[in-house]
């Protein structure tokens, strides 16, 4: 029978049928930061409890590091004690980590790409709804909660109920000013933050494989913020090619019999979806949000919504609320949208494609006058060595923006970096819910080229 | 886990769509490496005027007026009340961990976010996927009398309103028989370890990148 993408991984992971259909999913990776994880632990030590399989866990601390001054560690002391415990607890378990300290260092979900810890058909779960980002590799990765956690470290497990599947096919070709980070928004704008609940997604058409790796993770990063938990891209030469040579990729025999494996990893011609999307890349131009939530969106060269095109009261209400919050007003046309603020990093987009794209708009130019903070915040301290190799950190610096360490930084401002009340910044993270990066702060979801164009004019501009 | 079987409670009503797990307990809660002491910072930026931050006394603390959970009619409250697409956002399960602290036992919404559902089971919080017919008038009546109370039996799968009207809801029959009898489910998988590894040997033979 013809398969899914998704099919194929997950009928290759189960380990037993229960009798309610649900099944025991094997994990084969399991990536683990400081905020998600220290009740795991904790779980596993009052239990008396050994992790299953320590070599297919990784840790390093990212929500609360610092961007600067590292070496001096981590004034906050709760921020302070949750590093720690995570370096302790992957200590005592033994547990791979990249502490602050390490080069390789960063946030968990570009790390873990990057030293070749996530590879295609693999099941990858982590403490954070972000770990869709995965999908990318046609790894099933998706977000699990604490007490998941703890069920992984101590089973190598997940008792799961099979989704269902949809495929978002985006056939053409997307224009140079966009990227994974647009399609993403688009999408969502589309379907709405609810429109993938209780589906795995699959995203397909020219417009998708055009994508590099970091603009796949990009768009898988934010199937989450449609609802569903895992979005998936099938593999090509460009994933083969992106593996090849990472710390932890296979090699040699290991690595011509993973690629005949991987090989496999794609829809099958005639397999059936339990829904299906369909847009056009030519549709899309940059998108900006304007609300707080990540499907109150536009592109740049639109307008905010009237409340009078909203389809329900429902919607309408939640419209008004977000424009209250926003400070701003209805119809209200997108580059007249003055910022304060902006952020460049997360999960999302903080890869070295991300930082070259937003240096080539930078270059040779300087922030608007009006522009309280810019941040370049890199993934990985790996990026950041890569970045300064190829002298980004100077055009950044010399147009006014601050170079800083790597982590998730202003993406939930759970760090030092965040935003004032009413601040308002054109930001490459993935959410924009009310206080998300601070207290009253106002975030505008973009690409990294579009909120390094907005840093240079003041106010979100089309760079077409 | 604490086991849930049947729940007369008080409902409180949050009248909103997309109530997200940052706005249900904010970042910088996160930072506690315990499972308890959430309930005072459950919904900080909506409940209280000045910012949070974590081992404030909350008793001392300026209150929202206009936000429901500082209402005295809502005092107590077991059961909530909301709008589409609860818990959307983060994985954080100290989401469920605050609600639970604070004294909520149950969430009724016409549907969840996929994290925040399965999370609810893990702490002994029954998410009840009402539909929307039903959930207005719920609404309505919950604003319409103070006292507003409902009573939940997981075993029949019911929810009485105080007209007497009875709504059935569904859930999976082992995510209720662990709410029931209050099971780690760590302990049941563990039972199943000779099928781990016997699938971990088969799998190295298979797929031998996995496991280097």
């Amino acid at each position: 029978m013809a398969k899914t993408l998704f099919d194929k991984v997950w009928d290759q992971h189960i380990v037993s049928t229960n009798d309610d259909g649900s099944i025991l999913l094997y994990i084969d990776r399991h990536l683990i930061h400081e905020v998600t994880s220290p009740q795991a632990f904790d779980g596993l030590r009052m239990a008396n409890r050994q992790p299953w399989r320590c070599d297919a866990a990784m840790a390093t601390p990212d929500h609360n590091v610092p961007t600067t001054q590292r070496d001096q560690g981590i004034s906050d002391p709760v921020s302070r004690t949750q590093v720690q415990a995570l370096d302790q607890n992957c200590q005592e378990f033994g547990i791979r980590e990249f502490d602050m300290h390490d080069i390789r260092q960063g946030i968990v979900h570009v790390v873990g790409p990057e030293q070749g810890l996530i590879l295609p058909g693999m099941t990858v779960v982590c403490g954070d709804s972000h770990t869709s980002t995965h999908g990318a590799f046609s790894a099933l990765a998706m977000g699990i909660g604490t007490s998941e956690v703890e069920h992984v470290l101590a089973t190598q497990c997940l008792i799961q109920k099979k989704p269902k599947t949809m495929r978002i096919t985006v056939n053409n070709t997307l224009s140079d000013a966009c990227s994974g980070k647009d399609i993403a928004l688009y999408i969502i704008a589309q379907i709405g933050t609810a429109g993938g609940t209780g589906y795995t997604l699959e995203f397909a058409g020219k417009a998708i494989t055009d994508l590099s790796m970091e603009g796949r993770m990009s768009l898988c990063n934010m199937a989450i913020e449609a609802g569903a938990r895992s979005g998936l891209v099938a593999v090509d030469q460009t994933t083969l090619d992106y593996i090849v040579g990472r710390p932890f990729s296979p090699t040699g025999e290991n690595l011509k019999q993973a690629n005949a494996a991987w090989s496999q990893l794609h829809s099958d011609p005639d397999a059936v979806f339990d829904c299906e999307y369909s847009f056009d890349a030519q549709a899309i131009s940059p998108q900006v949000t304007w609300g707080t939530s990540p499907e109150m969106g536009v592109g740049v060269d639109g307008s905010i919504p009237l409340l009078s095109q909203a389809k329900d009261d429902v919607q309408r209400e939640s419209w008004k609320s977000a424009l209250t919050y926003m400070g701003l007003s209805q119809g209200t046309p997108i580059q007249d949208i003055q910022i304060d603020s902006v952020f460049i990093g997360s999960c999302t987009n903080s890869r070295i494609e991300d930082l070259r794209a937003a240096s080539k708009v930078v270059k040779g130019k300087q922030v608007a006058s009006n522009i309280k903070q810019a941040l370049i915040v890199s993934g990985s301290g790996l990026i950041k060595q890569q970045a300064e190799a190829e002298g980004l950190d100077v055009i950044f610096k010399e147009a006014g923006f601050e170079w800083r360490e790597p982590g998730c930084s202003m993406c939930l401002a759970m760090n030092a970096d965040r935003l004032a009340e009413g601040e308002r910044c054109a930001s490459t993270s993935n959410r924009n819910f009310e206080g998300r990066q601070g207290k009253g702060g106002r975030t505008h979801l973009v690409s990294p080229a579009i909120a390094a164009a907005a840093a240079i004019a003041g106010h979100f501009t089309d760079i077409r | 886990m604490q086991a849930f079987i049947s729940l007369d409670g008080l409902v409180m009503p949050l009248d909103r769509a997309n109530v997200d797990t940052d706005a249900i307990i904010p970042k910088q809660f996160l930072k506690s490496i315990k499972r308890t002491g959430y309930g005072p910072f459950l919904f900080d930026e909506w409940r209280y005027l000045d910012v949070g931050d974590v081992g404030m006394d909350c008793s001392q603390r300026p209150l929202n007026p206009d936000f429901v959970m500082n209402q005295a009619r809502y005092q107590g409250a077991s059961i909530l009340l909301s709008r589409d697409n609860f818990g959307c956002g983060s994985s954080r399960e100290h989401a469920p961990w605050a609600l639970l602290d604070a004294g909520f036992r149950c969430v009724i919404a016409p549907s969840f976010a996929d994290i925040f559902y399965n999370n609810c089971f893990k702490n002994g919080i029954l998410p009840i996927v009402v539909a929307h017919e039903h959930l207005d008038t719920l609404f309505a009546d919950c604003f319409a009398n103070e006292a507003y109370q409902l009573s939940i039996d997981l075993a029949a799968q019911t929810l009485k309103t105080p007209s007497g009207d009875v709504l059935s809801f569904s859930v999976d029959d082992f995510r209720k028989h662990c709410l029931l009898h209050g099971l780690d489910d760590i302990g049941l998988t563990l039972q199943q370890q000779d099928a781990i590894s016997t699938y971990e040997a088969k799998r190295k033979q298979e797929a031998p990148w996995l496991f280097s």
